[in-house]
């Protein structure tokens, strides 16, 4: 017989750097209720880290804003929102692009959201100019253990 | 961060002992080019037996530190990497500049 599982949590944190690992190992904290593979939260947390950046980056600038998390746990899957009210992008497919950065000259290498797109299986971005950025990103979790529950219960069925 | 220089070989062995993420890359950029432009190293060699995780800041990071050593001349190499940072390293493409020889 099949459970659904759910969860929610929400995280706001201020646009600081020292708090970019604070957040990606709360996020992977709470998805490991999932059980995840040492390989799957790695993803995880990258992908968060990457998200978080950006707003603290990009998003807030020179300025000083608030990051909100909400990441959301059902049957299988993770959902990961990352929000900020910072300046916006103005062409989302460009800034999708592998190696397209509008910071060059402080070593960034353009990186992000292609890393993001392929340590997680969908991502979405929504953002206004001068509103502020929405990442919302989802991964399923393919569950180790099961496979080998079914395994054993499949042998005994034989 | 801990650095070895082997004198006779001039190479120069970057040791980074944390996560490597925007908000510590600022610390070990300045390391490390000051221990560059300090021994002019005919080689530099990143260990990563110490690093648990990168992102993408670390890959801004190794190329930074890859064109100050090639503009003195020198080259880049890489070692022991975890399969997570490797998953990282391989998708940017870098490992084509700064070759990886793992576990030695
Ligand atoms: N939250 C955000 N707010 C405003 N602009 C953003 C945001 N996230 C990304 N961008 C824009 O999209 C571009 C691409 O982002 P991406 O993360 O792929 O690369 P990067 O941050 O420039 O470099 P890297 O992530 O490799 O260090 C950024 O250079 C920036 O112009
Ligand atoms: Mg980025």
């Amino acid at each position: 017989m099949k459970s659904r599982y759910d969860n929610e949590m929400e995280l706001e944190f201020l646009s600081r750097s020292n708090n970019e690992a604070f957040a990606r190992i709360t996020v992977a904290a709470f998805c490991a209720q999932l059980d995840p593979t040492i390989e799957e939260l790695a993803d995880i947390k990258t992908a968060v880290s990457e998200a978080v950046t950006n707003c603290i980056v990009h998003g807030y600038e020179d300025t000083e804003g608030k990051v909100k998390i909400k990441a959301t746990l059902l049957n299988d899957e993770v959902e990961i929102e990352i929000t900020d009210s910072g300046k916006g992008i103005e062409d989302v497919e460009l800034a999708r692009k592998p190696l397209y950065t509008t910071k060059a000259s402080l070593e960034r290498s353009g990186m992000g959201f292609t890393i993001m797109e392929s340590f997680m299986d969908k991502v979405e971005i929504h953002s206004v100019v001068g509103i502020g950025t929405k990442v919302i990103m989802k991964k399923k979790i393919k569950k180790q253990e099961n496979i080998e529950e079914n395994m054993e219960e499949n042998a005994l069925i034989n | 961060m801990n650095s070895k220089f082997d004198e006779e070989n001039h190479i120069l062995y970057l040791e980074i002992a944390e996560e490597i993420d925007h908000h510590t890359t600022e610390k070990i950029r300045r390391r490390m080019d000051y221990e560059i432009t300090r021994f002019m190293p005919r080689k530099i060699v990143f260990d990563f037996s110490n690093v648990s995780f990168m992102d993408s800041a670390g890959i801004g990071l190794l190329i930074g530190r890859y064109k100050l050593v090639k503009l003195l001349g020198g080259t880049a190499e890489l070692i022991n990497a975890n399969k997570s940072i490797l998953k990282v390293l391989e998708m940017s493409g870098i490992l084509k500049i700064i070759p990886i020889k793992q576990a030695v």
